[in-house]
């Protein structure tokens, strides 16, 4: 890969995972919770991408694979719960479960 | 070894299956089902008993043991769980398996609809079980293993209604009133194992006349402690408070652990330890003072009560200070014959009770009872018969064959002292009893309660209270235990002169002691009222009513100082420096708690963070 050298790609992706991680923190409804962790995942799979690209190695590739998966399977238990989070609630907000508090 | 031996250990194998089958239902079973399975597992064990008894008796009675395995192996301690079959044990067989079965059955009648029946069964049946190893274990450490066994049951059936806190209390004092005792005896095991090696009764009884003197200290030691265990479980003095609150519990329960089984172990365990107390004349006849002190206290007792249950307690009380008596003049087969009429006739009096209790919504104060005669006449008949034995009328009554041979025996060993103290204490039986009968079944009913009596109907209320009627008749007193060979002779065995004149002093005392109740609480009712409601006569009936007061005197001497220092003790400094350890425990768990708030966003950044700081440690720490 010529032009875009290493570091703006792995900038790129420390910034996506910056904000992914603020919006994890900060965010309280849970739709936008999930996003925050799509985020964040994809900006680990764009560092694997740019750095399996520098140093032309297909490992890249294959972590990418498996974090893309992680991520298909991470989306599917947290859009369940956030669907019984709804029926049980009828709201989104995370903070209103609170139960095991103590 | 006879073949009825090899079905010995059925005899408690039976009884523990059904514990076993109650308490696993764990509650799902229904009253019927429980009933079935607590009735029959005794039922059967009686059956056994008796099969065996025609074996043993058809052939040569001599004692035989069943080794079953060995119970513990450590270095020459080795215990078995051996039975042993003899005279006594089958008499006692008999009377647990037998007078239990009956005493099971009405309580299937007592009990029905009662919370918790499955549990109820499942204790008598762990009762008869530890009962049956008592009699049965061939070593002292197999008796005494039943012997805390029918502890724990009497704990638990005591406390059987613990919704009342009184009678969690009674339950307790029961236990621990007769944990002295048992601790006396476990130091007497402890004595026994040190001097002879072995804990096997057979060869203590062979190997202790060889080992020791007469007389010798070690051997008075020994036999003081068995003694000691005796009183506990016997209550008598100075350990007999437990008994009369042992009441609470329901009434079979008096009847099969607190009348005819239980309370009677201790004089099982002084006649089946003879041979120590032979050495030891003077404990033995401590043993009778004793069993006298006792029979008049709890006779006196037993006329200032109005509770029914607690009279037959104090009576029952009493009748085992004739059993101690009858041991301390050496005439142990008496005592065992009175333990086997008592249990028939004091059993039928029990039951006859939980027939008025139950009939009456569970009044049981006889100040509130009187004119039943009428509606419960199965009941009343019950009464007179058992009455009638308790206050042994002549001839026709199983109580005055049993109460005349232990008096006959005290005059043959020559105890005149305690000879005079059974005939008081036969005058007393009679004065109480018949107080007892009036005023529950004569004179004018006293409560709706009364009035509103309903008879018990059934098999199950029936048949064990005419079974047990005609056993404490003369026809109870026909059976003979066979204990010839099983224990020394008696005193009386030897000489005939004066039996006559004492027979005929017994029953005309029992006969005047019966005439003199009946015109004092017939004829002089008023009189005797007035007596007791003022002046000298009143406290007189206080310190009778409170039975002489022994529980004030423990609670003042023990309690009471006891509480005093657990008091004082709780200021402790030392306990203020483990309190520290506790309070700064405490202090980090509310601390951490309130880290825990429940909210999703606070962990993932509580996570960041620790993430963030791991990260700087492994990027700079080096």
């Amino acid at each position: 890969m010529n032009g875009i050298p290493m570091e703006h790609g792995l900038i790129l992706a420390a910034i996506l995972f910056a904000i992914g991680l603020a919006g994890l923190m900060f965010r309280r409804n849970m739709v936008f919770v999930l996003m925050s962790l799509e985020i964040m995942l994809n900006s680990a799979g764009l560092a694997f991408i740019v750095a399996g690209t520098a140093w032309e190695q297909p490992e890249g590739q294959a972590m990418f694979l498996l974090v893309i998966t992680l991520a298909a399977a991470e989306a599917s238990v947290g859009l369940a719960l956030l669907i019984q989070l709804y029926q049980r609630f009828r709201t989104l907000d995370t903070d209103a479960v609170s139960g095991m508090r103590g | 070894m006879g073949v009825s031996m090899s079905y010995l250990p059925l005899t408690f194998l039976l009884p523990l299956l059904g514990t076993f089958i109650l308490a696993l239902s764990r509650g799902h079973m229904s009253e019927r089902g429980s009933v079935w399975v607590g009735v029959s597992s005794v039922g059967l064990a009686a059956l056994v008993t008796a099969f065996i008894t025609i074996q043993f008796m058809s052939g040569d009675q001599s004692a035989q043991t069943l080794t079953l395995w060995t119970w513990i192996s450590v270095g020459n301690f080795t215990p078995t769980i051996g039975l042993a079959l003899d005279g006594l044990s089958i008499t006692m067989l008999g009377i647990i398996t037998g007078v239990g079965f009956l005493i099971h059955l009405f309580a299937a009648w007592y009990m029905r609809g009662e919370e918790g029946i499955t549990r109820f069964f499942a204790y008598m049946n762990l009762f008869v079980f530890s009962m049956v190893l008592l009699v049965l274990g061939d070593n002292l450490m197999l008796l005494f293993l039943g012997w805390e066994g029918v502890g724990i049951c009497s704990y638990l059936l005591i406390g059987y209604y613990y919704r009342d806190s009184a009678n969690g209390a009674a339950a307790f004092k029961a236990f621990l009133i007769t944990r002295i005792g048992d601790v006396f005896l476990a130091i007497g095991l402890f004595l026994i194992f040190a001097e002879l090696g072995t804990l096997n009764i057979a060869a203590i009884l062979e190997q202790a006349p060889a080992h020791w003197a007469t007389g010798d200290s070690l051997v008075r030691w020994a036999a003081l402690m068995f003694l000691g265990g005796a009183l506990g479980k016997s209550a008598q003095l100075p350990l007999h408070t437990w008994l009369a609150d042992a009441m609470a519990g329901p009434t079979p329960v008096s009847a099969l652990i607190h009348a005819a089984t239980m309370v009677t172990a201790g004089v099982y365990l002084i006649a089946r330890m003879h041979g120590i107390f032979d050495l030891a004349p003077d404990v033995l006849h401590l043993v009778g003072v004793i069993g006298a002190a006792t029979l008049l206290m709890a006779g006196f007792a037993a006329l200032a009560q109005t509770d029914i249950k607690r009279i037959l307690a104090y009576s029952t009380m009493s009748q085992i200070g004739y059993m101690f008596l009858a041991l301390g003049v050496g005439a142990y087969d008496s005592a065992i014959f009175h333990l086997m009429t008592h249990a028939f006739f004091k059993a039928l009096l029990f039951l006859s009770a939980g027939a008025v209790i139950v009939s009456c919504h569970h009044e049981q104060d006889m100040r509130k009872l009187g004119g039943l005669w009428r509606r419960l006449p199965l009941a009343y008949m019950g009464f007179i018969v058992g009455g009638a034995a308790l206050s042994a009328l002549p001839l026709v009554t199983a109580g005055f064959y049993s109460k005349d041979d232990i008096l006959w025996q005290s005059l043959a060993a020559d105890q005149k002292g305690l000879l005079l103290a059974g005939l008081v204490g036969a005058l007393l039986t009679s004065l109480y009893t018949v107080r007892l009968i009036i005023g529950t079944f004569h004179g004018e009913m006293k409560s709706d309660h009364a009035r509103n009596a309903e008879p018990g109907r059934g098999l199950q209320h029936g048949l064990p209270l005419i079974l047990l009627a005609v056993l404490s008749t003369f026809i109870g007193a026909m059976i003979h235990p066979p204990l010839s060979g099983v224990l020394p002779a008696s005193p009386g065995e030897s000489t005939e002169a004066g039996h006559t004149a004492l027979e005929l002093i017994a029953a005309g005392t029992a006969i005047a002691g019966i005439a003199l109740a009946a015109w004092l609480f017939l004829r002089k009712r008023e009189a005797l009222a007035r007596l007791v409601s003022g002046g000298p006569g009143a406290s007189l009936w206080t310190l009778w009513n409170q039975a002489w007061g022994f529980d004030l005197l423990f609670d003042r001497l023990l309690v009471r100082p006891f509480r005093i220092l657990v008091f004082i003790l709780r200021r402790d400094i030392i306990d203020a420096l483990f309190g520290l350890v506790a309070s700064i425990t405490k202090g980090l768990n509310a601390g951490l708690t309130r880290t825990q708030t429940g909210r999703v966003r606070t962990y993932a950044t509580s996570m960041v963070l620790g993430a963030t700081v791991v990260l700087i440690f492994l990027a700079f720490g080096q």
